[in-house]
């Protein structure tokens, strides 16, 4: 059963926009930070779908996705650690407690 | 040496200054003795000059020539003829009397030789470059370098109002001398090559309309500073705020500055500019000696009046200037020198009296003459020398002052001889009210005057009597000069 | 044998006596009137056998340059003609005359060696003045005269009026010096010379050729020297000083104020006659002014009480009288009058300083019977004053009458009036004055009087005799030998003696006398009595015309008055126009400052403070939250796809 691409764009906007909206709204870093993970997730998604169906080499897509999960990784990683560094410092995770640049 | 016996006599001064610098400001004597010993080396350097000039020659002489800043043309050029030697001369004995009279009977301020005397120095300096300078850039700088002392000297030494005398004189005669500035500007630019050197800018032809323009420039520099009505104000207020031997200066020396002026500049370079403006400074002349002779008249201040008796003098010597001619060319330099003798030691006399009453208030005295005899006998001196007693220097350079105004203009000279008259009279009262009648009781603890103090006066009335007995002593080395002066002069008026 | 030269010896010693007593008067003490009156001694017996020889018929000159004005010299020298020598010889004999007797006048005064000093300086000065060839000399020494005149009249200068007498006399008699030194300044720049012999010798030529160059000029240069006659000799209407002189001591008064000085002022237009001649119009003016102020002088002295006063107005009014013999072309006239004058009213100034040193007062109502006391004195007085009152055959007689008989015989019958008015008024207060100090009763009894040393007495008869003798030379005894002599000097006319004139003269003379001997001997009331009636007159007499008065009122005050209201004009207007620059400058520079604080600065200011009020605006869309940054990001992506893919 092919699923039709159409289908899956639906699937990884919606992803997306879940995405999107998590970090639009979240206050908690934690929480941008995993809505930033699906946002790259709904990236992944729609390079995999588009390589199946286009005449490209499949392979293509599949190793773009593979980099992006690994630079997800990194992101996540390095995210976090200013998100342990920051809750060091003012005792923290939301965005809106910390201003110190406004202005 | 000898070649360069001008700069010596300008820069030993300085020397001087810069030794005072050198020297512990504790040690006063020291101080004292080392500006009194310059002074009395640069008299000695001007009398040995004396000894090299030739009176008989009617140019430049004793010039000494360097490249200053050569992009400009500017020159250190210095040299004398017979209308800035007899004015050398003055400066030297004046500033050689006036350096006495500081340490003799002139109460520096605690503390402060150190600063008097080195602004002295430089201001010796600062006369005698003004004097001897024939470059117009250097003469400019020397004429501006006398002001700074002298307003530190009115300013730090002076009486309760100094510094407002001060700022009045020093921003007044810098304001003349800025017009003086554009003026020489003027001259060079119009120069062709551009030029300050007096010796070759006589040479040049001047337009006229150019000339009455730059000879307003700079008449305004000079009127300031000898002064002529109405520019006068300064004047009074500076003298009598002035302590002596500043006041001895002033009179002595700095008021030659402005007639020395017209002599050796106005007169050559703008010689059309100068007859058209003959009858104007006549006119002003005669106002100045009347009008400085009733002021005189009115003062109750001793050294008020002394100083508005100098206005009334330097009127002569304007007068003298006016007319244009030989007689008054020759007696205009002889007043020059005259009343630099006289009135210098007529302040140094008020101060004498200062010095010991506290006051200069002419109707707080009486009686004095029997009290100071030698004081009262040197004051009635010096004044009959400003009254013009023939026998006495005043009188001479008055008579050729007014031999020669006669034959310019006639009724000038009836209503300047007013002025002869008003001087008896305001010096006669002076003498009255100070020397003569009861002595009042308040006064009966004065001393006469001291030895110091006569011998710091003598040499001014061993001139006094000199010349008035004889004055062909200086009128030798002035009248070739003068001759020649008028002949650049007669070329303008045919 | 004495050389002519030798005569600038007689004006050098006592001047080197003049420089040693002020010098060392200190030390010399009473020796310094010795020093003073040798060196007029010896310079009396050098100068008389020149005048001697001069008197002879001959003429010296020599003369030196002073003073070199490029190339025209300026020429100082002496001359020896009758004019000068007949000066010389009196100011020398009546100059040491009265210095001895100044020995015994000023005794024990404690500025002895000073008085000598100066009149030392003053018989130099008078002295060159006599013997000098051209004017710049003659007004060199003239003016030294007004010095010593000065300093000898403020001689007591703890008295205010004697230094106050001083001023006046320096001052007023300088009005009439600098008129003297104008006119010589003219006539130098009409005719090119001040050598009187060199002006004699144009003006002759001139005289000849009908009509000088420069007439016009020559006027007023005459009229300007002139003016310092009148200065000098106190003539109308500069005559205010001579009285307050008297504040002097006496033998100056003598010397300077009665003798020489005073003649100097006539010696001059005498001097200047060649010019005075030539020119027309001048000389009726001279005549005027001298008429005037003998008449006045004799009419204020009617009523003086101060002995010295009362001499004083008598000098004023003799000098009038000489003035107005030059004005009417007598120069002989004039010039006779001045010598005799010279000694017969020095002896009067003498004989009454013997008077108020043997009184100590000077007014003539504390006196009276004096003669007893002080014969001498009062013989020589008296002779005095009847050669002055011009009874012959004394001095006075023979030149007052040389003048009135110019005045006959040139046809000025007024001005003969006047001045026969005038010797009688002088005849009356010369015996006025006789008949109340030495005869009658003392009035004052607390006035001890006693007759002075002889040597102030002997100089008294020596004087006395040379005022009897002195006229002699001008007599018809002598046929008018000085006259005739005078007459070498400048053509001048001559007038046959009249016995008219003489009768008139001598009457004048009687009538006076007697009157004053009617009045105050006998009849002492009639005085009081003619002043009740005449008391317009009185008063005006007594007030000396109201002279200082009208000059303090119009002259002086307003000087005064002058020159305070100039100086308040200096120090208000044209200093106040400097001081107002100064101000106007600090009050422009207040404003630029405050333009410069308030708008230059100002719109610096306001462009940071708009920027401010906007940033307030803008800064509010900064909120600091990322995620409003990224919707806005997101927004932005999404208007931009749906505007670029034409979405909608």
């Amino acid at each position: 059963m092919i699923i039709p691409l159409a289908h899956i764009l639906i699937f990884s906007l919606l992803l997306f926009a879940t995405g999107l909206y998590g970090v639009l709204v979240r206050r908690n870093i934690i929480g941008i930070l995993i809505s930033i993970e699906l946002m790259l997730n709904a990236a992944n998604i729609n390079l995999i779908a588009f390589s199946k169906s286009t005449s490209l080499s499949p392979e293509t897509g599949q190793i773009f996705a593979i980099f992006v999960l690994a630079i997800a990784a990194t992101t996540a990683a390095v995210g976090l650690a200013i998100v342990l560094a920051l809750y060091r410092v003012r005792k923290t995770v939301y965005t809106d407690e910390v201003h110190l640049l406004k202005w | 040496m000898s070649s360069h016996i001008l700069s010596w006599i300008i820069f030993a001064p300085l020397i001087g200054a810069a030794a005072v610098l050198l020297m512990p400001k504790s040690k006063t004597s020291w101080i004292r003795w080392c500006a009194l010993l310059t002074t009395l080396i640069v008299f000695g350097l001007t009398c040995y000059a004396l000894s090299m000039f030739q009176g008989s020659r009617a140019g430049f002489q004793m010039l000494e020539k360097a490249a200053w800043i050569p992009q400009f043309n500017v020159q250190y050029l210095v040299g004398t003829d017979g209308i800035s030697f007899p004015m050398v001369f003055l400066t030297a004995l004046i500033s050689l009397l006036a350096c006495m009279g500081s340490l003799a009977h002139i109460r520096v301020k605690e503390g402060r030789e150190k600063e008097y005397y080195f602004l002295f120095l430089l201001l010796e300096t600062g006369m005698m470059g003004t004097f001897l300078a024939l470059d117009l850039f250097l003469f400019y700088i020397f004429w501006e370098v006398v002001l700074v002392p002298m307003y530190f000297l009115i300013g730090i030494w002076g009486g309760p109002r100094r510094e407002y005398a001060a700022i009045k004189f020093f921003l007044y005669t810098l304001a003349g001398s800025l017009f003086m500035l554009l003026g020489i500007l003027a001259v060079y630019f119009a120069a062709s090559p551009h030029t300050f050197s007096m010796i070759d800018l006589v040479k040049m032809p001047r337009d006229f309309f150019f000339q009455k323009i730059v000879f307003l420039a700079f008449f305004l520099g000079f009127a300031i500073k000898v002064p002529i009505f109405p520019f006068h104000t300064w004047l009074p207020d500076a003298h009598v705020e002035a302590p002596t031997p500043i006041s001895v200066i002033l009179a002595g020396v700095l008021l030659k500055m402005g007639t020395y002026g017209f002599l050796r500049f106005s007169y050559p370079l703008f010689p059309e500019a100068a007859v058209w403006f003959q009858p104007a400074m006549g006119v002003l002349a005669v106002i100045g000696i009347v009008y400085g002779g009733f002021v005189a008249l009115a003062q109750t201040d001793f050294k008020k009046m002394v100083a508005y008796s100098s206005v009334s003098h330097m009127g002569f010597v304007l007068l003298g200037l006016a007319a244009m001619n030989a007689n008054g060319f020759r007696g205009a330099l002889l007043q020059m020198f005259n009343h630099g003798t006289i009135t210098g030691g007529l302040f140094l006399l008020v101060g004498v009296l200062y010095d010991r009453a506290h006051t200069r208030d002419l109707n707080d005295f009486g009686g004095l003459g029997a009290k100071m005899p030698g004081y009262a006998g040197i004051l009635t001196f010096f004044s009959l020398a400003s009254l013009g007693l023939p026998g006495l220097s005043g009188f001479i350079s008055e008579f050729l002052t007014l031999l020669g105004s006669y034959q310019y203009s006639k009724v000038m000279t009836a209503t300047a001889t007013i002025g002869i008259i008003l001087a008896a009279a305001y010096l006669l009262y002076m003498i009255q009210r100070v020397l003569l009648g009861q002595l009042n009781p308040k006064w009966t603890g004065l001393t006469d005057i001291n030895w110091q103090e006569v011998i710091t006066l003598a040499p001014l009335m061993v001139f006094i009597l000199a010349l008035g007995i004889y004055p062909n002593l200086i009128l030798d080395y002035m009248i070739p000069t003068l001759d020649g002066l008028l002949k650049i002069l007669g070329g303008a008026v045919r | 044998m004495v050389t002519s030269d030798q005569i600038i010896l007689v004006p050098l010693l006592p001047f080197i006596a003049f420089a040693v007593n002020l010098l060392a008067g200190r030390w010399l003490k009473h020796r310094a009137a010795w020093l003073s009156v040798a060196a007029s001694t010896i310079a009396c017996f050098i100068a008389i056998p020149v005048c001697w020889a001069v008197f002879q018929g001959n003429h010296f000159a020599n003369q030196g340059t002073w003073l070199m004005l490029g190339q025209t010299p300026l020429k100082f020298g002496y001359v020896m003609d009758p004019l000068s020598s007949s000066l010389l010889f009196m100011v020398t004999i009546v100059g040491t005359l009265i210095q001895i007797y100044a020995m015994g006048y000023m005794h024990g005064d404690p500025r002895y060696s000073r008085f000598f000093a100066y009149v030392s300086l003053f018989m130099s000065a008078m002295l060159t003045l006599s013997i000098s060839d051209n004017y710049l000399l003659f007004f060199m020494s003239w003016e030294i005269m007004g010095l010593c005149s000065y300093l000898l009249i403020g001689f007591y200068f703890e008295k205010d009026s004697a230094a106050k007498a001083g001023f006046k006399a320096f001052l007023t008699t300088r009005v009439g010096d600098v008129g003297f030194l104008i006119g010589f300044l003219t006539l130098f720049s009409a005719i090119g010379t001040l050598n009187f012999s060199e002006m004699n010798a144009l003006m002759a030529n001139a005289h000849h050729a009908g009509a000088p160059l420069h007439a016009g000029l020559l006027s007023l240069a005459a009229l300007l020297i002139f003016c310092g006659t009148i200065g000098k000799s106190a003539q109308f209407p500069l005559h205010v000083w001579l009285p307050d002189a008297m504040e002097g001591p006496t033998p100056v008064s003598a010397l300077i104020h009665a003798a020489t000085m005073v003649a100097a002022g006539v010696f001059l237009v005498a001097r200047s006659f060649s010019l005075f001649m030539i020119v027309p119009n001048v000389l009726p003016v001279v005549t005027v002014i001298g008429t005037i102020t003998a008449f006045m002088a004799a009419f204020i002295a009617l009523t003086q009480t101060d002995i010295k006063r009362i001499l004083a107005y008598s000098t004023i009014s003799q000098l009038g009288y000489m003035v107005t013999a030059l004005g009417l072309s007598g120069l002989g006239a004039g010039t006779f009058h001045l010598i005799t004058h010279a000694f017969f009213k020095a002896l009067l100034f003498m004989a009454a300083g013997s008077v108020i040193h043997g009184t100590h007062v000077q007014d003539i109502r504390e006196m009276g019977g004096l003669f007893k006391k002080m014969p001498h004195t009062a013989t020589t007085f008296i002779i005095a004053s009847l050669a002055l009152a011009g009874i012959p055959p004394l001095s006075g007689f023979w030149s007052k009458d040389e003048i009135l008989l110019s005045a006959f015989a040139s046809g000025h019958k007024i001005v003969f009036m006047i001045l026969l008015l005038t010797a009688f008024m002088t005849a009356f207060y010369m015996f006025r004055l006789i008949f109340l100090t030495f005869f009658g009763q003392p009035r004052n009894l607390k006035v001890h009087a006693h007759e002075s040393p002889a040597v102030m007495t002997a100089p008294l008869w020596a004087l006395a005799f040379g005022s009897i003798v002195i006229g002699f030379p001008g007599s018809p005894f002598m046929h008018h030998w000085f006259q005739k002599f005078m007459a070498h000097m400048v053509h001048h006319p001559e007038y046959e003696p009249s016995a008219f004139v003489m009768a008139c003269s001598v009457a004048a003379a009687v009538c006076g006398i007697s009157l004053a001997g009617v009045i105050y001997l006998k009849k002492i009331r009639w005085a009081q009595k003619t002043a009740e009636t005449f008391s317009f007159l009185y008063r005006l007499s007594l007030n000396k015309c109201y002279f200082d008065e009208l000059y303090s009122r119009c002259i002086v005050k307003p000087f005064q008055s002058l020159g305070r209201f100039l100086f308040g004009f200096d120090a208000r207007i044209v200093d106040g126009a400097v001081n107002g620059t100064g101000h106007a400058t600090l009050f422009i520079s207040a404003v630029k400052g405050w333009i410069d604080k308030y708008i230059v600065d100002g719109l610096v200011n306001f462009t940071g403070t708009l920027t401010h009020f906007l940033n307030s605006i803008v800064k509010r869309l900064q909120t600091g939250f990322v995620q409003n940054y990224l919707l806005i990001v997101f927004i932005g992506i999404l208007v931009f796809l749906v505007w670029e893919l034409k979405i909608i």
